[in-house]
């Protein structure tokens, strides 16, 4: 399963619910991307994650909030194109609005 | 690969359509088929031609249209999301007896069996909203 999360961890819980799920891959998209910000406070939750989700952050977004430069170490980076493939490779996706 | 897409956040108040509509570029732009762009909720504001944007700023729905025939897009606008927020083509001027029509191009107004149908269809379905 693809988790698609487009909300700020500190705005609302949708990286939560999506980690509660238990595994598979997190793209955070949108005001998402700030999970994805080196020394935030969501950094320690990313990074333990990692053993069980596989974490991408939207290029676009993280450049357009100006953190593109600081994404926490194990994050990959991709673009339209890689959300894309992301969306393929995966049989199911799940946005949590 | 058949994609499907739906869009449930209306143009200017929420990232949503924009993102759709960059992520409906790239997956032409990979070779895959876009098989429907469902707008839902007050994603039917994305297809009211009557907007008029600074002209610095992007025009959501222009770019929708346009992508829709260039590509030959099959987007869907549902219908009682539509008569909601006066969203009226042809059809629906006469039948609800209203003065006007406001689709843009390349959208059509049908109800949400399309949205289902899309669902089946396509080998994915992808949500973008609030």
């Amino acid at each position: 399963m693809l988790h698609i999360i487009n909300k700020s961890p500190y705005d609302r819980p949708a990286l939560d619910s999506a980690l509660n799920t238990g595994e598979g891959a997190i793209l955070l998209i949108e005001d998402g991307v700030y999970a994805a910000a080196k020394g935030g406070a969501a950094e320690a939750r990313i990074k333990a994650a990692q053993g069980k989700f596989k974490v991408y952050a939207l290029l676009a977004d993280l450049e357009a909030r100006g953190i593109a430069d600081r994404v926490t170490d194990g994050v990959s980076v991709v673009d339209y194109g890689g959300f894309v493939d992301l969306v393929a490779e995966h049989k199911t996706n799940q946005s949590w609005l | 690969m058949k994609f499907a897409i739906l869009v449930n956040e209306g143009p200017y108040t929420h990232q949503a359509s924009d993102t759709a509509f960059q992520f409906a570029k790239a997956v032409l732009a990979k070779g895959h088929e876009i098989f429907r762009v469902f707008f839902y909720h007050d994603g039917v504001n994305n297809a009211t031609r009557l907007t008029t944007p600074p002209q610095d700023d992007r025009n959501i729905v222009n770019r929708w249209s346009k992508l829709a025939e260039e590509h030959n897009l099959d987007m869907v606008v549902c219908v009682a999301a539509a008569q909601r927020r006066g969203i009226v083509d042809e059809g629906e001027m006469k039948r609800n007896g209203k003065d006007a029509t406001n689709l843009a191009p390349g959208f059509r107004i049908s109800g949400l069996g399309q949205l289902i149908e899309a669902g089946i269809q396509a080998d994915r379905l992808v949500v973008f909203g609030d």
